[in-house]
């Protein structure tokens, strides 16, 4: 059996929920697995497919794309397509990491630093 | 410079009081397979590792009588990760990289924007983490060795782990125990202090 049969355990073939697209659209910024996402307010009127409602109930508090992927047990490319669609209707706010051409900020490392110590 | 939040974009939605969006981080646990990554995940994170799938298309090798025929072939690759949530404004995150050698792409995508890394050996097995410690120095993502003492291993010493991987002085290697929360707090905390310095005369703010 080749391993790409059991994708983990939906039975819907994962790229069902995007009608087939496996990028998200161009629109709005990239997702990182560690992008973190929140719903916006005042827009509970909104109808939404069942997988696009499941992640906005995810983010009523910040939650990072990786987590909602888990969560639901989708796949993070699907996520993100599903993400991105949310994203151009103002459904949820995003929040990237750090972006990879830059170093964290000496006072994000030190905070970092003082957490783990809390821990 | 392009903002990559979609908070900036043009013609937002008029914003209801949004409350502000915590940054993420991230630090790579790597290692060998068993090395414990997992477990070290699991030890300091404030939620159950969880496991994410990420899907790949790859091309596959006939190995049976079909030799030489070439496919693509729709693969998952799992990710293990945890959280630590450091302050109302940054979230870290914990990330495991997949112990398959075959799933080795999955690395790069990982290690962008990493603020470092924790190499996890098992002294039962030190060169299934030379492919780690390569990576890392390779990419210059600054990361620390820890050595995961499991039961019944032969004590190694610092020197010989580090003679062993050859790596540098200026790398920290420690002895660490993945099962136990204070010597995995321990490995970070001299990661994260082993960042600030090797960062230092780059860095920001």
């Amino acid at each position: 059996m080749l391993a790409g049969d059991a994708p983990g355990g939906s039975l819907v073939r994962p790229y069902t929920m995007t009608r087939g697209r496996t990028r998200p659209s161009d629109f709005g910024p990239p997702l990182d697995m560690i992008t973190i996402v929140v719903a916006a307010r005042g827009r509970d009127d909104r109808p939404l497919e069942p997988e696009q409602r499941e992640i906005v109930r995810l983010c009523r508090r910040p939650i990072s794309v990786a987590e909602i992927s888990a969560r639901l047990d989708v796949p993070l490319t699907v996520v993100k397509v599903l993400l991105g669609d949310l994203v151009a209707e103002g459904d949820v706010r995003t929040r990237a990491a750090v972006p990879v051409t830059q170093l964290p900020e000496k006072k994000v490392l030190q905070a970092v630093l003082d957490g783990i110590r809390r821990l | 410079m392009a903002s990559a939040d979609s908070e900036t974009r043009p013609g937002a939605r008029e914003p209801l009081q949004q409350e502000p969006i915590p940054q993420a981080v991230k630090i790579i646990v790597a290692g060998g397979f068993g090395a414990g990554k997992t477990t070290m995940v699991g030890s300091v994170s404030e939620i159950a590792p969880l496991s994410t799938e990420e899907l790949m298309t790859e091309a596959s090798y006939g190995v049976d009588d079909t030799g030489g025929v070439e496919d693509k072939t729709t693969t998952t690759v799992a990710l293990d990760f945890g959280r630590i949530t450091i302050n109302e404004d940054i979230v870290l995150y914990l990330f495991g990289t997949p112990g398959q050698d075959r799933f080795w792409f999955m690395w790069d995508e990982l290690s962008e924007g990493a603020l470092g890394a924790v190499v996890l050996a098992d002294t039962r097995r030190l060169d299934t983490c030379f492919h780690a410690v390569d990576f890392f120095e390779r990419r210059g993502v600054p990361f620390v060795v820890a050595v995961n003492r499991f039961d019944g291993a032969d004590d190694y010493r610092v020197e010989e782990v580090r003679e062993a991987l050859d790596v540098t002085e200026g790398v920290p290697i420690l002895l660490a125990d993945a099962r136990v929360r204070e010597s995995c707090k321990e490995v970070l905390v001299e990661l994260v202090t082993h960042v600030l310095r090797v960062r230092s005369p780059a860095l920001s703010g």
